[in-house]
């Protein structure tokens, strides 16, 4: 039974579109499902190989303005004599790129930054980002800076006569719903190998799994390699959703919101992200109806957080795991001495 | 050859208080093991204050400079006993993500308080640059540079020559032996998140009237002071001192030669290059990866 419910929910998700006509609420389910996506990918980092990637926007931006470029062609002069240019490309390959170049992006990263670890690893993966924000501000010719790559087209899939638009919101969210749940198959089929039980293991223990002969840096580039490219994928479909890009996307408060996701959802679990992504999700949307400034939205943001590490220190899922197995071990124990007495069953 | 000099003479004068960012930064990392993410919204808080003094209550600018580094120390006191004392021997990355609840909601509450206008402080120095020959700085930047060296040289003070100082150098090398010694380290860890926060504050509070106050000046503060201390290897007060004169050099001469759109770039590229050369920092004796 309980293996059917994810199933179960999964499709009421799908047969959303189906009754649900006002597009603002059609928009948020969308919106929140691209940072489920991406609070997913960080979860595979953070929560089953337990580095705390704080430059993880960077693989989002990178999958975003990837996918854009490609899709819209550009043509930048490297030096005087020397151009390169690229035509536009459907958008199915453009977002093929974008998952594509945000997974080399991981591995270069991976690579260069697991020589350290714990807020090494932080301050580095930080820079990381920052360093790409400034690229995408500083070079005007390929990013348009701040004014941003405008007019990015939606993606079409299928053949001339038979073609599906993905530009409205019904199908858009199809397209992210499928994305997701894909995403999650991914995850938790790899978390359950070989590779996620080296992950998990160098989570706990680091020597203890050095010692039994776990390549350490090589699952954790992979693990890299994995959340780097899904996060990409989560930045190519907002960057075809919303069809504007700018520097803003690589901004710190995005990292934050997808870490505030999934450590309340609860890390290394596999809901946690999705449990984290609904609720934070519509926080912002209850607060609008509050009509309070986005300044006291980020600073609920922030109270919260601090709450969560103080009274729920391994996020939700775990402690709604907890709770059940406690009642359900209250209620065996109750049934055991009720037999043990003789007494009559209830 | 005048202009590499003039360079040059730029890269000392910040480099003072890129220093004092960085040691307030390595301290409380080294004795307390805390990522202080609320380090640069302190540096922001310092220049607030000095705005609020200076333009709003017209108090005197350099007693207001000592008052801003003394709220200083007092918010860093009260956010180390309100969120942090809770957490002792919680591992890092705990109190990093408390660390980072406490940066959102202070960075949120100056641009509530003080919306995002970029804010003016005036100084009391002449307008007219110092002048040596081809060279020139401006008085207040001068003022600025011995301002940090005071100060730099005040901390090293407390930390090698004073009894609190002895504590926290304890504390440092082994906090267990230190608290059977009888050092109390919840005391130690109070001091030595007041006394980082008063550096990061009196950094903001000299920096204020040299450039504009915002919101976000805290952010690019805290990227330099985190590129700072990995250069000189976390927890290393010298290396935090030579580290924040590397990261001036590196970036001026980047900004003037190379290109001054990527000026807050060249710490980054520069923590990558290192971290390619010589994972530990530049002064790293030993222990230094977590």
């Amino acid at each position: 039974m309980k293996r059917y419910w994810p199933w179960a929910l999964v499709v009421l998700l799908a047969s959303v579109p189906l009754w649900l006509t006002d597009f603002y609420l059609l928009h948020i389910l969308i919106t929140t499902g691209i940072f489920m996506i991406a609070a997913m990918s960080l979860n595979l980092l953070l929560g089953y190989t337990g580095q705390l990637s704080l430059g993880h926007v960077a693989f989002f931006g990178i999958g975003a303005y990837t996918s854009a470029l490609v899709a819209l062609g550009f043509e930048v002069h490297i030096l005087p004599e020397y151009t390169i240019s690229l035509a536009p490309k459907p958008v199915w390959f453009a977002m093929l790129m974008g998952v594509v170049v945000a997974g080399l992006t991981g591995y270069a990263i991976g690579k260069l930054s697991f020589r350290v670890r714990g807020a090494y690893f932080v301050i580095v993966s930080i820079s990381f980002a920052e360093v790409v924000r400034l690229v995408a501000v500083n070079w005007v010719e390929l990013t348009q800076g701040p004014m941003a790559l405008n007019n990015i087209p939606a993606l079409t899939l299928g053949a001339a006569g038979w073609e599906v638009s993905f530009l409205r919101k019904p199908a858009f969210y199809s397209l992210v719903l499928v994305v997701g749940v894909i995403c999650y198959i991914v995850i938790a089929r790899l978390v359950d190998s070989r590779a996620g039980r080296a992950m998990i293991a160098l989570r706990e223990n680091e020597s203890l799994a050095m010692s039994v002969g776990i390549d350490v840096t090589r699952y954790l580039v992979l693990a890299t390699v994995v959340s780097a490219a899904m996060a990409g994928m989560a930045g190519s479909l907002y960057t075809h959703y919303i069809r504007i890009v700018d520097p803003d996307i690589f901004l710190f408060v995005y990292t934050v919101t997808m870490v505030i996701m999934v450590v309340t959802g609860g890390k290394g679990t596999l809901a946690g992200p999705v449990v984290g992504g609904a609720l934070f999700g519509a926080i912002p949307e209850v607060l609008r109806a509050f009509a309070i400034a986005p300044e006291v939205q980020w600073m609920i943001y922030g109270i919260l957080m601090i709450l969560v590490v103080y009274f729920l220190p391994r996020g939700i899922i775990p402690a709604v795991e907890d709770y059940l197995a406690g009642r359900k071990k209250r209620t065996q124990a109750t049934k055991n001495a009720l037999a043990d007495s003789g007494a009559p069953r209830p | 050859m005048g202009e590499l000099v003039q360079h040059l003479l730029n890269a000392t004068v910040l480099g003072g208080t890129y220093a004092l960012l960085g040691i307030g930064l390595t301290l409380i990392f080294g004795i307390m093991r805390v990522v202080n993410f609320t380090h640069g919204e302190l540096y922001a808080f310092g220049a607030y204050c000095m705005y609020a003094l200076v333009m709003m209550m017209g108090v005197n600018f350099y007693v207001a400079l000592v008052l801003a580094t003394l709220m200083g120390v007092a918010l860093g006191a009260a956010v180390e006993v309100l969120l942090l004392s809770r957490l002792r021997g919680a591992d890092i990355d705990t109190t990093m993500l408390v660390m980072i609840g406490a940066w959102i909601v202070l960075q949120n509450t100056e641009q509530l308080v003080w919306s995002g206008v970029a804010l003016s402080i005036h100084n009391p120095f002449p307008a007219e640059p110092f002048v040596f020959g081809p060279l020139s700085v401006s008085w207040n930047r001068v003022f600025v540079f011995l301002a940090a060296i005071a100060l730099i040289a005040s901390t090293y003070y407390i930390i090698n020559k004073t009894k609190l100082g002895k504590a926290m150098r304890a504390t440092f090398q082994d906090r267990n032996t230190a608290a059977l010694m009888g050092v109390r380290i919840g005391r130690i860890h109070t001091a030595t998140f007041a006394l980082g926060s008063g550096l990061a504050a009196s950094a903001g509070a000299l920096l204020g009237p040299v450039f504009v106050v915002a919101p976000t000046m805290g952010d690019m503060a805290a990227a330099k002071a985190f590129a700072i201390v990995i250069l000189g290897g976390l927890g290393n007060i010298t290396g935090a001192t030579l580290g924040g004169f590397i990261l001036a050099f590196v970036e001026e001469l980047g900004a003037g030669y190379i290109s001054s759109g990527y000026r807050d770039a060249m710490g980054f590229l520069l923590i990558i290059i290192i971290l390619l050369v010589k994972p530990t920092g530049l002064f790293a004796q030993k222990e230094r990866i977590g």
